[in-house]
């Protein structure tokens, strides 16, 4: 079966990516998986300077997800494109870098930076992160910010695509959706980590340093498919889903509410060699339930 | 011809048993799972465990240290501590568990050096290997700090080989003695090399005492860890110049002058 996906310049091999935050900058799974045969991967996102990140405790486990406040500790872009970025596949699988400043001149430098590099395939901006003071979801929460946003990175990233990446933070996604795409998004990715937050009765405290973190994995899908099949039925570009995704089935799930590819993040971390499974068993849940090309697939969900 | 990736591998559950007498009351115990090929594990790696029965809940794998790395099994002593290990503990022969390791660094071993292996309870699992694997054991010494009754660990199977000594802590009170002695111990080891393996309030009195006497002392943290291999981010430990490092890939032993705790 043929699972490859035109996204707005990019060829994918297979609809499966890889999303920031979760895949490291891929080196760290390389005992586990062939990083060739993803359809992507995004980065840990980057910032123009190094950023060390929260305090400890950053993470928490909660029933079916995770909440986390790691605070985009990234080794900054000057390493990435030095230290990281020339291990990998970049030829044979596009390498998405994942963006985050604190204004829209700081996007647009950092997007400069990315933009002309050969290994890097395209931008993915992230205006949605709630677990930093400055910038951050504050950018992903109005329509007009996240625009000003989009268009600082587009008009620097020549011709590499510009992805946005959404939060579910909001009261209405698809406003800001649209307000992205008509400032010069070519794809959208979402979604981003809903706020959430764990306390510990027996200490009184609560399980996050930060207080406040962004809770990930199969947890959120519904929330996630319903952002999906909101906004691809909104907009004109591509979507990348992703929230909790966690079998071949709720693969095809959200490409059924209209996804064109997704992002496996939580499920990394459930096991190493989650994404490189996810891709071998792809086409036989595919066969399985029928799908034989997924553009036709795509989006065909029955709701009336 | 495939690379031959080092997937998670899927092994069973050989036995799981309470770790002494009183040690279903204690929460400690003893699980032997069929080794996959983790004959190369040095003592200090742990490896991550996720039977298959836990479907999403709870769902991070748990890092274990690796106690004993036969040919035919693995050995893990471990404490309940929470949702996870509790969920451990319902595991029987036969069920499966995907795991995957050995990861991180273990401890140093300098043959002809005078070791100190210093273990705050559970803190003794990757002792006994280190002891059945170092060639001198006749250099290694255990000062074992302990709450449950001795029988509820492995101590006996380090007592064989090496000099042990014990304390157990019943009160408020035995904490600064413990220390005392602690500091007895290391003093006694200037210019040797300590080793610790324990809780972190035990950890920084480890530390202290192996600056106050110019030991060289390797100490393995016990961060919280979702992924286990440096990608999560959510196990760091804070370095001297303020640099956060992951504990599953830079750890879980770090020299204790490498971290501040």
């Amino acid at each position: 079966m043929d699972l490859r996906v035109a996204l707005a310049g990019l060829s994918l091999k297979n609809p499966v990516m890889t999303a920031s935050g979760t895949f490291g900058y891929g080196q760290e799974f390389t005992p586990y998986g062939d990083l060739r045969t993803l359809g992507g991967i995004v980065v840990k996102g980057l910032s123009l300077k190094p950023r060390a990140g929260n305090p400890m405790p950053r993470v928490a486990e909660t029933p079916s997800g995770m909440l986390n406040a790691i605070g985009l500790q990234n080794c900054g872009v000057e390493t990435f494109l030095k230290d990281k970025l020339p291990f990998l596949p970049w030829r044979e699988t596009p390498i998405l870098a994942n963006l985050y400043a604190c204004d829209p001149d700081e996007f647009a430098e950092l997007a400069s930076v990315l933009a002309a590099e050969e290994g890097v395939a395209g931008l993915e901006v992230n205006i949605s992160c709630p677990n930093v003071k400055e910038g951050g979801v504050l950018f992903g929460q109005d329509p007009a910010q996240a625009a000003r946003v989009t268009e600082a990175v587009k008009k620097r990233a020549g011709n590499k695509p510009v992805i946005v990446k959404l939060s579910p933070n909001v009261a209405d996604i698809v406003a800001i959706a649209k307000a992205v795409e008509a400032a010069g998004a070519d794809i959208i990715s979402l979604i981003n980590t809903l706020t959430g937050m764990a306390v510990d009765v027996r200490t009184r405290k609560p399980r996050l340093a930060n207080v406040v973190g962004g809770l990930s994995g199969p947890a959120i899908k519904p929330v996630a498919l319903r952002c999906v099949w909101q906004v691809s039925r909104a907009v004109t570009v591509p979507v990348i889903g992703m929230g909790g995704i966690a079998s071949a089935m709720d693969v095809l799930e959200f490409i059924l509410a209209g996804a064109h590819a997704v992002q496996v993040g939580t499920a990394n971390f459930i096991r190493p060699d989650f994404s490189f499974r996810l891709v071998e068993q792809l086409p036989g849940v595919a066969r399985e339930m029928g799908v034989t090309d997924l553009e036709s697939f795509r989006g065909s969900l029955k709701t009336a | 011809m495939p690379i031959p990736y080092n997937r998670c591998k899927d092994v069973t559950v050989l036995s799981l048993t309470p770790h002494g007498p009183e040690g279903r009351e204690h929460g400690l115990w003893l699980l032997e799972l069929e080794n996959p090929g983790l004959a190369k594990a040095r003592p200090g790696q742990f490896a991550m465990l996720r039977p298959a029965s836990w479907g999403f809940d709870p769902l991070w794998a748990r890092p274990l240290s690796i106690c004993r790395a036969l040919p035919d099994r693995l050995v893990f002593n471990f404490l309940v501590a929470g949702r996870g290990t509790s969920a451990l503990t319902r595991l029987s022969p036969g069920d499966k568990v995907t795991l995957w390791g050995p990861l991180g660094h273990g401890f140093a071993v300098e043959p002809g050096v005078r070791t100190l292996m210093l273990a705050g309870g559970i803190g003794i699992a990757p002792f006994v290997e280190y002891a059945a694997v170092h060639p001198t054991p006749g250099q290694l010494s255990l000062l074992f700090g302990h709450r449950p009754p001795l029988s509820c660990y492995p101590y006996e199977d380090l007592a064989r080989t090496v000099g042990a000594e014990s304390f157990q802590d019943r009160s408020a009170e035995d904490i600064p003695r413990f220390v005392e002695l602690l500091e007895k111990r290391m003093a006694e080891h200037a210019g040797g090399l300590a080793l610790a393996c324990g809780p972190t309030p035990f950890l920084r009195s480890v530390k202290a005492a192996a600056e106050k006497y110019g030991v060289r002392c390797q100490i393995s943290l016990e961060n919280r860890m979702a992924c286990g291999v440096g990608a999560c981010l959510g196990c760091v430990a804070e370095t001297p110049a303020g640099e956060r490092v992951q504990t599953c890939t830079r750890g879980p032993v770090f020299w204790s002058n490498e971290i501040t705790l």
